[in-house]
């Protein structure tokens, strides 16, 4: 087996003139927590979109999960997990509803979800609210139960779309110790976010300007290399160079 | 009732309470809740999702009613005149709500009608803003990125010249160079005299604001200049970092002394129980005593207010 989660080379997607991602190459490797930061329009939510096998690169290649995102994408879809602020569960259904027909959708088998089930909502300290509807869930609790319904059919890879947008301080702490705990069973974490202080957390961080990735390295060696503080600092330094208008 | 004749206060909020029935449930989104914002100044209302912080704009532009309470704005009574109250502020809310099947230049001259002004009478207000988004003047609405959107619905806020502006999460899901660049103008507006209350759930932004009020769970945690909210956090607060960081989080979580550590960026904070303590650390760690911020301030005060 391959030891990266994910391989990209050259990867890239026009939409006519417009190079929304050019060019991007980098690896992942397995179990791995990789922050894929960038500004508003540099090209990340297209990237991503490549790498869950949901749009058609223009040139390029991607291996994500040892699949080839033109000829095997459904392979990907498969064994991959996805999550975002935006689009998580359903909030008209409780919250066992909604792990049913997650896990139902990835052909988990009725009596794996029973036991797993009450394995999750014991681990989450949710087993009251099992039959309480998502939308009545404060949010902290909906994204963290978001997440581990994105993991439950253990994927080998977890695409997070700024999970923590809006979160409360501590919940969004404990958020990151379920993305520790994830990582340390060899799911491969690849996380995008508006916190700085949460690109700290990643093994490696990419920045995309306009279309390109611009640094990848450790936290520490970017904070090096730009003979700056923190993350904000590199961020900053980076992002300010973006021509394009978004 | 003097107070309510006093000129330099733009908002006066004496306890409001709103409460929802979700399911069987009744939910308390306001608790009570009281503050003023002086005129002029730039108010921040911090706080996470759920917090309470659209239900309290919608209370302010006298878009939903309280259950119980009063709200002063520019003096006047929101329940009572509520037509005078809407003529005076600009309002920007979290979701975008403006005609997406206009342009930009037909949405702002829409709203100076409605108004009863022109784009060209308040247009040097806007300027600055306008500019950034006019070489797409001819697109509609709903065909722009993001940013865009965000500055034209700004501009739509602004072109009646309002005395009370209300943004609400105007920063949620933009990148930390947006951001920044949207704190500057916000800067620029107070210094044309506009009072600006603005909602983020971003911690950091809190020390832009001349005045903050913390709120979680429909309630205000504090309220106060940034300054006098982290001045009032005793206990000493350290940064500590070693080579194994998850090991130190555990080892420090088992230190009676410690009242709470968690991470923060490269480093791991660590709160001490007693205004005395100091902290025995693992070899090799590096330890730093800080000065905390309002994330620090707002995870404590959430944790003894549960």
């Amino acid at each position: 087996m391959n030891k990266h989660a994910i391989v990209v080379d050259k990867l890239s997607k026009h939409f006519g003139d417009f190079k929304a991602v050019d060019e991007i190459s980098f690896e992942v490797a397995k179990g791995e927590i990789f922050g894929f930061l960038g500004a508003n329009g540099a090209g990340k939510t297209t990237a991503m979109k490549m790498l869950c096998g949901l749009s058609m690169p223009t040139s390029g290649s991607a291996i994500v999960a040892g699949f080839d995102v033109y000829q095997e994408n459904e392979a990907i879809k498969k064994n991959i997990g996805y999550m975002s602020q935006k689009f998580s569960l359903y909030e008209d259904l409780t919250v066992k509803e909604n792990i049913k027909f997650y896990a139902g959708i990835y052909g988990i088998s009725p009596s794996k979800i029973i036991d797993k089930t009450k394995q999750l909502l014991n681990q989450l300290n949710l087993e009251k609210e099992a039959d309480v509807l998502v939308g009545q869930l404060p949010l902290g609790w909906k994204q963290k139960l978001a997440f581990s319904v994105a993991i439950f059919h253990d994927p080998q890879i977890v695409f997070l779309d700024e999970p923590t947008g809006g979160v409360d301080p501590i919940t969004r702490r404990e958020f990151w110790n379920l993305i520790y705990d994830a990582s340390a069973a060899g799911i491969t974490v690849f996380v995008t976010t508006h916190y700085m202080d949460e690109a700290e957390y990643c093994n490696r961080v990419s920045i995309m300007v306009d279309g390109k990735v611009e640094a990848l390295d450790t936290p520490f060696n970017l904070k090096r290399n730009f003979n700056v503080q923190s993350m904000d600092e590199v961020f900053l330094h980076l992002a300010r160079k973006a021509k394009r208008i978004e | 009732m003097e107070k309510l004749n006093s000129n330099n206060k733009a908002i006066i909020v004496d306890k409001i309470t709103k409460s929802y029935i979700a399911g069987k449930k009744k939910v308390v989104a306001l608790d009570e809740i009281s503050f003023e914002v002086t005129a002029g100044s730039l108010f921040g209302l911090i706080g996470p999702d759920g917090a309470g912080k659209t239900s309290l704009f919608r209370i302010l532009t006298s878009l939903l009613l309280p259950d119980a309470g009063t709200v002063f704005v520019d003096g006047l009574d929101v329940q009572k005149e509520y037509k005078k109250v809407r003529q005076r502020i600009g309002y920007m809310p979290g979701k975008f709500s403006l005609y997406t099947d206009l342009t930009i230049q037909e949405n702002i001259e829409f709203f100076a009608s409605i108004f009863g002004t022109t784009f060209e009478a308040n247009f040097d207000l806007i300027k600055d803003l306008y500019s950034q988004i006019e070489p797409f003047k001819d697109r509609r609405a709903g065909k722009l990125s993001g940013g865009m959107k965000q500055k034209l619905a700004l501009c739509c806020a602004l072109i009646h010249r309002p005395s009370i502006l209300f943004l609400d999460e105007p920063t949620t899901g933009v990148d930390a160079v947006s951001r920044k660049e949207f704190w500057e103008m916000l800067q620029l507006l107070k210094a044309e005299g506009i009072t600006i209350i603005v909602s983020t759930p971003y911690m950091d932004e809190a020390t832009l604001c001349d005045q903050v009020a913390l709120i979680q769970d429909g309630r205000l945690l504090d309220i106060d200049t940034p300054d006098n909210i982290i001045a009032k956090f005793q206990k000493p607060i350290y940064a500590v970092k070693s080579s194994n960081m998850l090991q130190l989080l555990k080892t420090l979580e088992l230190n009676t002394a410690v009242e709470k550590v968690y991470p923060f960026g490269e480093f791991h904070h660590v709160v001490m129980k007693h205004t005395d303590g100091s902290l025995q650390i693992p070899e090799g760690t590096e330890v730093k005593k800080i000065i905390p911020n309002i994330e620090d301030v707002f995870i404590d005060l959430m944790r003894n207010h549960e």
